[in-house]
């Protein structure tokens, strides 16, 4: 069998180099899902103070603390920065983790590539904040900056967030590039298709659709650019334009890119579910078609967030019933959960619990994604609170819970010490507690037709907001609860076993913990026996 | 399919500065780029400084990224699992610009299609057309824009003439260019196959030439649209997609050529053998796609 071929200096030895240098210039897999984590886990901060922004400015009715041309920035910027500074890093920090060690490969396929998609995001990001301190304020359209807010009546600072939305999305492409050569291509002798490991073959699927959608986004901030600077009219009536195609670009792409939050977050739940009912998965074959069956749909129904907008019958029907469909697939996936749970031999350490969850509170955001999936009560529930507590739910303890799920399952593979389960549970029911307080009272005010996106409400939306900010601010400092647990962990826990959780299967518990430097100097032979899925 | 049983060794490269620099170089390029537009909208006026610094900054590191991944395969530390991984790597590249012209040409779909059927007054969204501009009539391409005292339409558009006057119908003669460099890449291609080492690189350099007088006539029409027709970006949606879609794609263009020189300029050099070519095989493949981008152009910017 083969051994790794490193590029010889003198004095190389096989670890990391020292200091700064380490971290700016490394090829090593795991110092770059170390770096994505942490820039993650930072920007997920800096959201997470805008969204308490927004709580306490909403915590009663009137104007308190910001005006409302502030407001309308920490809303867009909170969803910009959570969705592509904080979920999408942190899948790809876990990707660039876990897929070399999964699939039984040394690192990624293109290690220098993996540096630069990193390294491109600081610089985006700090260029998107940076708006905020600029003359005219940084955007202020909302996270799905439609035409025209974006373009004729845009901040001058948009051209910056364009650009910044220019460099995020080179770094998707070139890390989904990536991430499938090193799927295709990496993998150890025995490691075919249908052994892979689940979170391997989402991050499969959602690679490809970050390669198919990423520049059409690109493409619609650069006809944004073009009518702002350059007198085109792709977004303006007047000359032939309309603003409402603006909307169908951007949907085009933001569809999918929900799904690009959601389906890594399959893949990991599938991983620790099984491990903590000591049951191997239920349906792994359909739990790979399910996925790829959502990925497909997931093209074909962006106008559901446009039923109000004005759309030929024909076409509201369609987006309609092709949306509701995707509730099969997800369907599929949520029975196999539950039945691989059924009858197991479960404990409840903190992955499990996050979990667990995830399946119940993804779940319920995906009945509140069916009832606005239905055309005549979308004009309803269009733009309330309703939508706002929809996709927290799928996104906060969705995606969110299923990284922080993942963070507690392989933190003690990555530094080789083992949290406290005290401390872990605590931040739990914090967090869960959390979380359904500041979600679950938006249902109520947005079926009320609270609207969002505004700095002040009628009075009778006051009792709700008052819960919902208060359930803000416990969901937000139990965060940093986590992060001190964290640094417990990594400083002080104790030392882990490699092989750490007893029901674990799979490539990555085969090694040391914490993982060599290089996991896999020489690929593992792939069997069912040692890796079931 | 890859089959990994049989890959000889991994190739991990050693660390580098050249990812950070190239990253910064992008920050520092596209903040003077920014800057300087924002900035042409004051009295002021702006400067490129920052942007070409940038710039400068980016190249350097490209040229030397390259130079060393050339390097590292002369020396034969390039595996040919690593070579595979480059194949899909361009593969997918290829198909990212893909997508990226589908966002444009959706754009002309949906505006041919939908806004021109409803500002017409046609469709099922007709009353927008009748209330907000009754006097518009929905032609393609569009010379009075439905409001004319806010974009000004063009004279004339790019529209062919009938088929006996093609002879003076410069798309039709870059159509003709593309697609003859498309072949004359592959004769390279084969020359290099069959290790002739001569039919390759003058090949190669026919559709270097090829590549250069295409961009040359591009540049030519675009003069003409200019100071004749009247066909400017900012002379409605007609101009806007008729530019987005061309300069982009010219843009694809010089960069195909670019690479393309590039390798001429290695062929020259003795670079390339038939079993490993990656770097001409990629160039080539990426040239086909410009190639094809423009087919689909000279359909439905053009002809129709
Ligand atoms: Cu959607």
């Amino acid at each position: 069998m083969s051994a790794v071929i490193e590029e010889h200096h003198d004095d190389h030895d096989h670890g990391p180099a020292k200091g700064l240098a380490r971290w700016l210039f490394t090829t090593n897999h795991k110092d770059i899902g170390t770096m994505y984590l942490w820039f993650s886990f930072l920007m997920f901060l800096i959201g997470g103070t805008m969204a308490l922004i927004i709580r306490a400015e909403l915590f009663q009715p009137g104007l308190q603390f910001v005006q409302p041309e502030f407001f309308n920035q920490m809303t867009t910027n909170h969803g910009l920065i959570m969705v592509f500074g904080a979920i999408m890093p942190a899948f790809v920090g876990l990707a660039n983790w876990l897929i070399p060690m999964m699939v039984g490969a040394p690192d990624m396929a293109l290690p220098r590539m993996n540096n630069l998609s990193f390294w491109i995001l600081p610089f985006a990001f700090g260029l998107l904040i940076s708006t905020l301190f600029m003359e005219g304020g940084g955007p202020n359209f909302g996270w799905t900056f439609y035409a025209p807010l974006s373009t004729t009546y845009a901040p001058d600072t948009v051209t910056f967030f364009i650009f910044g939305v220019h460099m995020m999305g080179a770094s998707s492409i070139m890390g989904s590039i990536n991430i499938i050569a090193t799927i295709l291509n990496m993998r150890a002798p025995g490691m075919t298709f249908m052994r892979m490991p689940l979170f391997v073959w989402t991050w499969l699927i959602t690679a490809y659709l970050l390669i198919a959608v990423m520049p059409v986004l690109a493409g619609a901030v650069t006809m944004m650019l073009f009518d702002i600077h350059f007198g085109t009219s792709f977004f303006s009536a007047a000359g032939g334009g309309d603003p409402v195609m603006f909307q169908h670009i951007f949907w085009f792409f933001g569809h999918p890119e929900v799904y690009i939050m959601i389906l890594p977050a399959f893949g990991i739940v599938s991983a620790i579910i099984p491990t903590f009912a000591r049951k191997p998965l239920f349906g792994y074959d359909s739990m790979v078609y399910a996925t790829a069956s959502i990925a497909f749909l997931s093209f074909i129904v962006w106008a559901h967030h446009m039923f109000t907008v004005g759309m030929p019958l024909a076409g509201q029907l369609f987006f309609m019933y092709s949306t509701m469909l995707i509730a099969v697939p997800t369907g599929v996936k949520v029975f196999n959960w539950v039945a691989t749970m059924w009858k197991g031999s479960m404990t409840f350490e903190t992955p499990m619990l996050f979990a667990i969850a995830f399946v119940i509170l993804f779940t319920m955001g995906g009945f509140s994604g069916l009832m606005l999936a239905i055309t005549p009560a979308d004009y309803q529930y269009h733009d309330t609170y309703f939508v706002v507590a929809h996709f927290h739910y799928v996104l906060v303890p969705g995606a969110l819970f299923s990284i922080i799920a993942a963070v507690y399952y392989w933190l003690p593979k990555w530094c080789g010490r083992m949290y406290d389960e005290t401390l872990g549970k605590t931040h739990f029911w914090l967090s869960f507690i959390g979380v359904n307080v500041t979600f679950f009272p938006q249902h109520f005010s947005g079926l009320a037709g609270m609207p969002r996106r505004i700095p002040d409400y009628a009075l009778a939306f006051a009792d709700f907001n008052m819960i919902s900010s208060v359930g803000a601010f416990i969901f937000g400092f139990s965060q940093l609860f986590f992060l001190y647990v964290l640094i417990k962990t990594i400083t002080s826990g104790r030392p882990a076993t490699a092989q750490v959780w007893d029901g674990a299967k799979g490539l990555e518990w085969t090694i040391a913990s914490p993982a060599p430097y290089h996991s896999f100097t020489t690929p593992p032979v792939v069997t069912l026996e040692n890796n079931p899925h | 399919m890859a089959n990994p049983a049989e890959t000889p060794s991994y190739y991990i490269p050693h660390s580098g500065w050249y990812p950070v620099w190239l990253a910064a170089s992008m920050f520092v390029m596209l903040v003077g780029l920014g800057s300087y537009l924002n900035a042409l909208k004051t009295d002021e006026g702006g400067s490129l400084l920052f942007f070409y610094v940038g710039f400068a900054g980016l190249s350097v590191v490209l040229y030397q990224w390259f130079a060393k991944v050339i390097s590292e395969n002369q020396v034969g530390l390039v595996s040919g699992q690593l070579k595979k991984s480059y194949v899909w790597g361009m593969g997918w590249f290829i198909f990212s610009e893909v997508m990226f012209f589908a966002a444009f040409f959706g754009a002309l779909f949906y505006v041919r299609n939908f806004v021109m059927t409803w500002m017409g007054g046609d469709g099922g969204k007709a009353l927008t057309g009748d209330y907000l501009y009754p006097e518009f009539d929905n032609t393609w391409p569009v010379i009075t824009n439905p409001d004319p005292s806010v974009f000004a339409g063009p004279k004339e558009s790019m529209a062919p003439p009938p088929l006996s006057q093609w002879g003076g119908y410069l798309p039709f003669w870059n159509t003709a260019i593309l697609l003859t460099s498309s072949i004359t890449v592959h004769f390279a291609h084969t020359g290099l196959k069959n290790d002739n080492r001569k039919s390759f690189i003058t090949w190669l350099a026919v559709t270097v030439v090829l590549g250069v007088i295409f961009l040359g006539l591009q540049a030519e029409e675009y003069i003409e649209a200019y100071a004749h027709l009247g066909l400017t970006l900012d002379s409605g949606i007609y101009g806007s997609t008729f530019f987005i879609l061309t300069g982009f794609h010219g843009f694809h263009v010089t960069l195909g050529t670019f690479m393309l020189l590039i390798a001429l300029i290695r062929a020259i050099k003795g670079h390339f053998s038939h079993e490993d070519c990656f770097g001409f095989e990629a160039t080539s493949w990426y040239w086909h796609f410009v190639d094809v981008v423009w087919l689909g152009l000279f359909i439905f910017v053009y002809l129709f």
